[in-house]
């Protein structure tokens, strides 16, 4: 064996091996079976759930795998649970959809497993080219999937539009890698972070931390990096756009965390001012453009940038809290997100599109619980108790003031203010217009499943969010947060 | 540190110098004589009989990506042999997993059709 590989790192990363095994199962499934067989599906969710099986033993581990490539550690460990139940619901939400759209499985369900695979890395990562070749296998399977749909203009144009941006940006952040690399001479996040104590005037530096703000501000779609977001989202296949939305955003701030808190401890108060400048325009712009969206899923679209800035926040107050507020708020933000577009997929009929407002016309007559979940999302999503969306952003929030930053606070709650008038113009459509056209409105087994988890997520965590605090608290700890806080003092 | 990039810099220059100065150079002496056939495209000294932009079968791009993947196989192959001696059996093991993944989505492209040429 060569030197700086063990036979335990191996079973450090026993999650990813089972994921890769189980993307291959898939693919060779996907030959055996019949044409069209709904089994496919089922071998996915199998493949997610022998790896959240194989995530126990790692609970309270926290090692650093072959000499600093991937940290096995609880804030990893957050994530991936986050990842592989998003990558649940997504495939749950995809058996109808396919089929109606008349779309082989095929590669699907293989891509959303190497996406998910790619996230995981993401997250573990503590070195810039684990983090890169994560953010690649990730990226370059939402290329494909954004233009699943071959027939569909839109689907095609959104993944043209992904790609060509996605690359670009890629470009950008690897410019600020490669000149973090120069100066350090190191690609391992935690040794970088030693080097670079006392060199924070180098305008080298300061010039990197710009660019991978940049790169990985195309990765959050914050603004004003963001304008590929509404497009990519309104093409691309809507349960892919949810995955899009939840995981691959999820992932990015991940990997965000991981190079600003372990890597650049020492730039903290150059990033910090970054990304308090990227947190309000971001909410501002992302909730003023959602107002005028007459399309759910560009609305959605505008909805998770201003998400987006609202996450930022806890970036900028970088103290154990900030980030356990965002753990939190992440995962808190997968169930409403994917619940709602759950909601937009079962709107998909054989001769209804059920993307634009008016499809949701009286909407709790023609099916009741289905508007009553849309209403319990979009409140969650503004942020109204006693939802899960309003503890978020009472954690996040009550981050900002606590690390001093009462201003981006109170710009927070206004924007919050701005977005529920788009949030409930929704739910005015539903329950207080007349019926719109269309065959009726039916779920199926696994489209009642996804709802009903993303439903009980977003009303649990919002009643008992105690338990959920504790552990991203823990999670949060384990990062490199405590240099940035000594950093600062 | 810095001096050890004045060898690339010195090639930069004269790289750059020397095609400038072969273009200016030329372009100051060469005779300006121009007839129809010089603007023809060359096609291997024959002369060119249909246009260019023609349609053809997609088989060419699925066959030219299969290529591509097993070729950069290839390239990850090479420096394995190389340093064989050093890796033994982990070596050979992570080589048959690398290969086996690449196997598996061969047969996924075989009997999904993608090498039959119609």
């Amino acid at each position: 064996m060569p030197p700086g590989i063990s036979t335990s790192d191996f079973y450090y990363i026993l999650p990813e091996l089972v994921l890769t095994g189980g993307a291959l199962l898939v693919l060779i499934a996907d030959v055996l079976l019949p044409r069209g067989s709904k089994a496919l599906a089922w071998v996915t969710l199998l493949a997610i759930g022998a790896t959240i099986a194989s995530l126990v033993p790692f609970g309270s581990t926290h090692v650093e795998v072959a000499h600093g490539l991937l940290a096995v550690d609880q804030f990893a460990l957050f994530f991936k649970i986050v990842f592989l139940g998003a990558a649940a619901l997504t495939v749950l939400m995809s058996v109808r959809y396919l089929e109606i759209e008349g779309a082989s499985p095929g590669e699907y369900y293989f891509l959303i497993l190497c996406a998910t695979l790619g996230m995981m890395i993401m997250a573990g990562g503590i070195d810039l080219l684990t983090i890169f070749i994560g953010l690649e296998t990730m990226a370059v399977s939402f290329y494909i999937l954004a233009g699943f749909i071959k027939p569909n203009q839109r689907s095609n144009e959104a993944a043209v539009k992904y790609f060509l941006l996605g690359a670009f940006s890629l470009g950008i952040l690897l410019y600020g890698m490669s000149i973090m690399y120069g100066l350090s001479g190191t690609t391992n996040l935690r040794t970088m972070a030693t080097a670079f104590v006392g060199q924070e005037r180098d305008p080298r530096l300061v010039l990197a931390v710009i660019l991978v703000v940049a790169g990985l501000g195309f990765k959050i779609a914050a603004v004003p990096f963001h304008m590929w977001a509404p497009d990519v989202y309104e093409g691309a296949p809507t349960p892919v756009t949810a995955f899009l939305s939840v995981g691959s955003k999820a992932a990015s701030f991940a990997m965000l965390l991981r190079i600003f808190l372990e890597g650049l401890p020492s730039m903290s108060a150059d990033w910090r001012l970054m990304f308090e400048v990227l947190a309000i325009v971001t909410m501002t712009i992302g909730n003023l453009a959602a107002l005028t969206q007459t399309n759910i899923k560009r609305m959605l679209a505008y909805s998770s940038i201003a998400h987006a800035g609202y996450i930022l926040i806890g970036v900028v107050a970088g103290t154990p809290r900030g980030v356990a507020a965002m753990l939190i708020y992440l995962l808190i933000y997968a169930f409403m997100q994917l619940g709602a577009f759950t909601i937009i997929i079962i709107m998909r009929r054989q001769d209804v599109v059920g993307d634009e407002l008016k499809d949701f016309s009286g909407l709790h007559i023609r099916h009741p619980f289905a508007a009553f979940a849309m209403l319990l999302f979009m409140l969650s999503l503004g942020g109204i108790p006693p939802t899960a969306g309003f503890m978020g952003k009472f954690w996040l929030f009550g981050a900002a003031i606590d690390a001093g930053y009462v201003r981006l606070a109170v710009i927070g709650v206004l924007n919050s203010a701005i977005s529920l008038y788009y949030y409930i113009r929704l739910v005015v459509f539903m329950y207080l217009k007349p019926q719109g056209a269309g065959s009726p409105v039916t779920t199926s087994p696994s489209l009642g499943i996804a709802l009903a988890v993303a439903v009980i997520g977003t009303i649990f965590l919002g009643v008992y969010p105690r338990l959920l605090f504790d552990l991203a608290e823990m999670s949060a700890r384990t990062l490199g947060v405590a240099a940035v806080t000594a950093a600062i003092r | 540190m810095l001096s050890a990039y004045i060898p690339i810099a010195i090639f930069v220059v004269v790289a750059t110098g020397f095609a400038l100065f072969t273009l200016v150079f030329s372009s100051l002496l060469h005779p300006e004589k121009y007839n129809k056939v010089k603007l023809e495209p060359y096609e291997c000294g024959i002369e060119p009989m249909t246009d260019a932009r023609d349609r053809y079968s997609i088989r060419y791009y699925l066959v030219a990506m299969l290529f591509v993947i097993f070729d950069v196989e290839t390239v990850f192959m090479f420096p394995w042999a190389v340093i064989f001696n050093k890796l033994l059996l982990f070596g050979l093991i992570e080589m048959l997993v690398f290969i086996f993944i690449l196997l598996v989505g061969y047969y996924y492209a075989w009997q999904k059709g993608a090498l039959e040429w119609v």
